[in-house]
This record gives C-alpha cells, structure tokens and sequence, in this order.
C-alpha cells in the first residue's frame, strides 16, 4: 500500500506547520499556560480558515477537504502534535463530524456553519468520573419529560468543557444511548475547570442538574446512538494517535540532532554505540506508530467493517510506544531533559495525556480481545460438552 | 494503466487464482509437517511444481525465466487467497526470496536461463553458504577461500549455520579470491553443486531437538568459472544485494515469497486457541495477552507495508528493510513469550502421551534464534543507525587494511 500524500496534501501540510510555527512557537504554548482558556479565539478563527476545522464536514453542508476527509485531518493533528500546539482541535472535529451525520436540517443550520468557520467551540462530553467512557457503561441519564429531555449526571473530563459554546451530551436511556446538543449557558448546567497534564489543553467537570432540553436538541435517534458513538470516538482516537505521533516525531528529529551537537569523552553522543541502538529501537517504533495510525485512519474513512479493531490496535501500540520513545529522548538529553527549560515535557505532556484518554492501551486491548473472538461462551460451551 | 484499471486487473486476477487453486491446491492439512521435519522438502517440491505447471509460481519474476512477470498487488492478493491450501513454504527463504531473487539481479544472463525456471518449477532447492565458524556478523572476514585454477577455483573452507543444506541442491557461496585487498575487495560469489566430491554436510543438532542447521566442509571442491555471480573479487556488492533481500524476505517486505506464513513463528490464531483450549478466554490477563499477540501482527504488516513503500519511493534508503527485520525478530520473541505465559506450566512438563506444551516450550528454548538468523539484532540496529539515521560508522581496526594483514580468527580444529 502507498503511503505517499498528494501535492495538496503536502502543501496542507507545509501551510499548517509554517502558520503554527509562525503563531504558536513552544514559547507561546508557554506563555498560553497561565492563560485562562489555554488559546485564543481570533487565532483559532483564523485556523479555522486553514481547514482546521472543516475536514469532516460535507461539502454541501459548508465543509470540506482535500477529498481525503480524516486522512487529510490528520495530517492537521500531527503538525499539532509537533508544536504541542492549543486549541479545541479534537471535540470541535468529534462533534462537527457527528452533527453532520446525524443531524437534522435546523442542527445543521444551527450549528454546523459557525463550527466550521471557527465562530463557536464545541465539546464532546462523553467521559463520566472514574475513568468511564464505554457507551455501555455510560450513567448521565436522560429521561423524557413531555416534549422535553431531563439530564441528570456528571461529565468529567470535558475537553474545552467551559470554553465550549455548544455541547454534545452523551447520554444513557433505557431504550440505549442518546445524544444531546445542549448549550453551554443551559439552566441547571455547572462547569467547574480540572486541572491536567497538557499546559494549554482545558478540561472541566460538567454536572448537570436538572438540565432541560427541548426534544428537538436530540442528535439522531432516541437510544439508537450508540454505532453514532463509536465512530465519533475512532475519530477522536484516530486525531489523538495522530497528534502523539507528531510529538514523537519532532522530539526524535531534535533529539537526533542534539546527539551530533553534545560531546562526552571527546566523541559525539551520537558515536557511542550503546546509543545508537537505541535510536535504532527508537526508529523501528516510530514507523511502526505511523503506519498503525495512518492504515487505522484509512480504515475509518472508509467505514472498514474491522475499523475498531484498528483504532483500537493503533491506540494501544501508539499509547504505549510513543511515550516509550519520548521518555527515552528524555533519557538522551541527559538532566536538561527533566527541567521545566527544557522543551521535552510540553511533547510528553500531551502524549501522556492522550495515551490515558479515550482509554488506555489496556483497556483498547481488551476491546480487541473481545472482538477478535475470545468469546468466554466459547469455555463455556466446552465446559457444557464435558 | 490508470490506478483503478490495476485494481481491476488484480481482482481479475484473485478469481482466476481463487478457481485455479479449488482446483488444483490440496487443502491446508490438519496436522501439517513441524517445522523441522525433513519430509517437507521433497513435499514441498512436489506442490511447487503443480503452482508452476498452473502459471502460479514466482509471480514476481519476470516471464523469461519462469515467473509471471506480475506486480506485487498480484502477489499480495494471491497470499490472501492461498491461505486454506498446502503451500510450499519452505521454498520461500532462501531459495526464492533471496537466493532467486540474488540471481535475478546479479547473474549472468546464462545462469539466469539456466537456474531460475528450475528454482521456480521446484525442481532444485538451494541454500545460502555464507556465516563461517570464525565468524557471521562480519561477513566479510570470510577466509573459505576460492583459488584460480585454469577455467576453474579451486574451492576449500567451511560454512555453518545454513539452514537445509542437506536437502539442497545448489548454494550459493561466499568465498575469498584474493587476500591482498581489503577484506570487502577480495570476496566472490560462487554457485555450488551441492552434490559432488568434496562437498561434506554435517546436520548440527539444534537446543530445540531439530537438525535443521548444517555445516558443510569443502575440500578442493572445483567450481568452473562460469559459475561466479558477478564480477570476481568485486563480489561484495553481490553480497549486499542478497542481504538486503534476506532483510526483505525476514522482515516481509519480499515481493519474491508467495503465500502467508510468510514471516513470524506462528498462525494466526494460534494464541486464541491456545487461551481457549487453557479454559481462559475469560482471564483478563490472558485476554490481554491474546490481544497484544494480535497487536504486533497486525503493526508489523502495517509497518511492512509503510516501511516498503518509502524504499520503493526512495524515501527511506534500501537497507532501511533492517528496520523490519529488527521489528520480525522483536516481535517473534515477545510473542514467544507470550505463548508461555498463556500455556504456563504446560511448557515445562507435560503428558508424554500430550506433547502438545512440548511445541511451545521447545519454541521458547530456541528464541533466540530469531534475533539471530538472517543477521542478528545487533547488526540490524548498527545498519539502521548508521544507514537509515547516518550516525556515526563504528570504529573498525581492519578499514583500509589488506586482508592478509587483519587479525582474525582462526579455524577451529576438527
């Protein structure tokens, strides 16, 4: 298979890196740090001009790409990985994708232009305290009342949760998973801003108490979300894999560098064999996260009947490996590379961040086993036949 | 062709396989042969010949020669159709995917015409004569040494560590022809007959109870002229051409191999049979494991084809196929691992009438040689380091040295 890109989308490539590189340098990722928001909105809006945010949004509903859809979207999410840059990149994406797919004529006239254009910011809130963001174990519920929805629950970690000015709410139902756009200033609805790894990336805790909704803020149908669901959060994985694999990529680039810059015992580090092995096992793994993020990436833009179990292989192998690499790039440049001075940790900071949301590399593992047929009936039928 | 007239000319090709091989294909057999078991060559001869005879040997290979002058899609599509049938397997490495593969690109157009068709009906196996008991790694310290003799060398030394020569016909040799240059400007290639005076293969007793390792002994063997690949004393270039395929064919990024198994110590299913024939498909822990197994298959064909498609474009510098070959070996040894850990005690004592443990635990004894045949894991990082990242070349004493002057070992004693 070819992995080449197209002109157009090296040239994509090549703007996007020049504008981040221009705009967001890691000196500006610093300073955005003690910003409240962690970016600022006229920048994003100019970004949004860029295709940032418009990739995954059909044509005649006012988006576009360069034909590639996620394919060419990622290739966004790596250059954002390469400067650890800010900005609602992933929910905005997630939930452009999924109003377009599954919303209505006035969703979309609602929603979709302004997201796309990069006026308003959007959050997925799909994780629930403790870690839980399976569609089955999800408990926010949703209860009909009339016309109206009831939305009683916690929603925590939001990414962009109280930047965002529009919300997707997944929800549980007792006919299934349900979802929910719900405006950010909606009665009942209390943000509270967390804390976490990434210095620019924002997350809150989202309690809903009470929160009522007119029956016309359902997205899609009532309990039939969830297929809706999984592909929002192979999208969400596939720009997450992505965005890691640009850090790795980058740090390795310079940490490759410094190796032919740093001199011990009269020689070039990069001299010294017992490292060179381990640039060597750094290689080997950094072409092994872009090919299962860019063959998981095809698979889900072209809706693969085996696209989960691809998303989940590349999230577990880019989980656990990218940040492998990044650590021990860390390791090369000796003590600088555990100062606050030192660029490193802005890369391992969000790769570390990523590798833990949308699951672990171990929970992405079990969600294989179960797919690849490791089925326990199959024991227990053995154990029935004895 | 545009790009959708080969996809078409493809699938066209995938249902005109698919009939041929119900057809003809025997069935994968339920209790195939072990992995060491000598009966597999002449079986494998056998089934070879019946791909040949239909049009389905070395696709690859171009027309004159006995192949099928076919692109790799069409050899990627056939290994997806051959996957239920008996294939002849153990002519992949090295016969085709590097020896084959060596001649196409370095041999003259005689012995091109004269080897190739017979390499591609089955009729002769060969085997790679090149790591010698003074050393492998460094390949080009090899003192078997060819010595000019009227129209012929006069060939005596020994080499070790091939694998099936005792069942080959022909191998393809390594040897010193001159040992006043530098030790990469003295080296020939050389074809052997297998069978004749002077040529002695010794089985060698592997950790796992196999023989498949040979050593061979050549005493004042004669090899005419006409059988040197490439130019004599300038065959190094030869010899890196046949290692780069060998890190093609060990790391899968061969178009010359035909037919899954291609790489890996195991079947597909193997560690999901082995969790529910262990009762514990339901074990959190083994689930894990199961699907860590899936996990480096399945990255190590997506990092195959990224990795061979940046060397076809010229993105990646040929020998950058040592990454795959690393990946193979890394990866065969953690899955190694992981079968022992999903058998657990069964692979250190068993039922002698339920050998069954005996397969993984035996497999487990002898892991290392995955890091070790088709040049170890060391020597794929130095390459990887020093080709594909241009780090610093490794200090060596005998650069620029003539041979006869570089301290080396010497040949054990018999």
């Amino acid at each position: 298979m070819d992995n080449g890109y197209s002109d157009d989308q090296n040239f994509l490539r090549d703007t996007t890196r020049k504008f981040l590189e221009a705009e967001v340098p890691l000196t500006t990722v610093r300073d955005l740090a003690e910003s409240q928001d962690g970016f600022d909105r006229g920048w994003w809006k100019r970004g949004a001009e860029l295709g940032w945010t418009s990739m995954l949004v059909p044509e005649e509903l006012g988006g576009g790409s360069l034909g590639g859809g996620l394919i060419d979207l990622i290739i966004i999410a790596e250059e954002f990985g390469r400067l650890a840059t800010p900005g609602p990149l992933v929910p905005t994406n997630v939930v452009a994708a999924a109003v377009a797919a599954s919303g209505t004529k006035a969703q979309h006239d609602a929603l979709l232009e302004d997201l796309v254009e990069g006026n308003r910011i959007a959050a997925w809130a799909l994780f629930e305290p403790g870690g839980v963001w399976r569609v089955e174990d999800l408990t926010l519920s949703a209860e009909r009342r009339g016309d109206d929805f009831v939305l009683r629950g916690v929603k925590s970690p939001v990414e962009a949760g109280a930047q965002a000015d529009q919300l997707l709410v997944t929800a549980q139902t007792d006919q299934g998973p349900t979802q929910f756009i719900v405006p950010a200033n909606a009665a009942g609805l209390h943000r509270t801003p967390m804390s976490g790894l990434d210095l620019v990336r924002r997350f809150a805790e989202l309690r809903f108490d009470e929160v009522v909704v007119p029956g016309s803020a359902m997205l899609g149908d009532f309990g039939q979300a969830g297929s809706a669901v999984e592909r929002q959060l192979q999208i969400a994985l596939m720009l997450q894999c992505a965005e890691t694999v640009g850090a790795v990529d980058r740090l390795f680039e310079t940490t490759l560098e410094y190796m032919f810059d740093r001199f011990s015992f009269g020689r070039p580090l990069a001299s010294y064999q017992a490292l060179k092995h381990r640039f060597a096992d750094m290689k080997m793994w950094l072409e092994a996260i872009h090919a299962t993020t860019d063959a998981a990436t095809r698979a889900v833009e072209l809706r693969d009947d085996g696209a989960a179990v691809l998303v989940s292989t590349a999230k577990s192998y880019v989980g656990d490996h990218g940040v492998q690499i990044l650590q021990e790039c860390i390791q090369m440049h000796g003590g600088m590379g555990v100062t606050y001075e030192h660029d490193a940790h802005l890369y391992l900071r969000r790769a570390t961040q990523n590798r833990v949301l949308y699951g672990t590399p171990n929970e992405h593992r079990e969600r294989i086993a179960a797919r690849i047929g490791l089925d326990v009936a199959t024991d227990l039928d053995r154990e029935v036949a004895k | 062709m545009t790009e959708s007239e080969t996809n078409s000319e493809v699938e066209r090709f995938r249902l005109r396989a698919r009939a041929w091989l119900a057809e003809n294909m025997p069935p994968e057999p339920e209790e195939g042969f072990g992995l060491h078991d000598a009966a597999r060559w002449p079986r494998a001869r056998e089934l070879q010949r019946i791909l040949f005879d239909g049009g389905y040997a070395g696709l690859c290979f171009p027309k004159e020669y006995g192949g099928q002058g076919l692109s790799l899609a069409h050899q990627h599509a056939f290994d997806e159709e051959v996957v239920d049938y008996e294939m002849p397997l153990t002519l992949n490495v090295p016969t085709f995917g590097i020896i084959a593969a060596t001649l196409l690109d370095f041999g003259s157009e005689a012995q091109k015409k004269r080897y190739l068709p017979k390499i591609l009906s089955g009729e002769e196996v060969w085997v790679q004569l090149l790591s010698e008991p003074t050393g492998g790694s460094d390949l080009a310290s090899v003192i078997t040494r060819a010595t000019p003799d009227g129209d012929a060398f006069i060939l005596s030394g020994s080499k070790v560590w091939s694998s099936g020569a005792y069942a080959a016909d022909y191998g393809i040799c390594v040897v010193r022809t001159n040992w006043d240059l530098h030790k990469h400007d003295g080296i020939s290639v050389l074809i052997v007959k297998m069978d004749q005076p002077g040529v002695t293969v010794e089985r060698i007793r592997g950790v796992a109870g196999d023989d498949e390792f040979c050593q061979e002994f050549f005493d004042d063997v004669r090899i005419p002229r006409e059988n040197v690949v490439g130019p004599i004393d300038g065959g190094w270039t030869v010899v890196r051409g046949l290692l780069g395929h060998e890190r093609n064919a060990m790391g899968g990024a061969s178009p010359y191999v035909s037919g899954e198994g291609r790489v890996g110590p195991s079947r597909e299913d193997e560690m999901l049979n082995l969790a529910q024939k262990q009762g514990l498909a339901g074990d959190d822990r083994v689930r894990q494991l199961v699907a860590e197994d899936y996990i480096l298959r399945t990255v190590q064909d997506q990092t195959s084809a990224r990795v061979t498609g940046a060397m076809t474009r010229g993105e990646l510098v040929p020998t950058a196929g040592a990454i795959l070959r690393l990946m193979g070996a890394r990866h065969a040894v953690r899955r190694f691992d992981i079968a022992m850990e999903i058998l657990g005690s069964g692979t250190g004592v068993w039922h002698t009438d339920d050998p069954s443990g005996s397969v993984v635990g035996d497999r487990y004894l002898a892991r290392q040689g995955s890091e070790l045949g088709g040049g170890s894991t060391e020597i794929q990082r130095n390459i990887i380091s020093e080709r594909v990242l241009e780090m610093p070349r490794e200090p060596a004493a005998d650069r620029g040295v003539p041979f006869n002057q570089v301290r080396r070992n010497t040949m054990p004693t018999q």
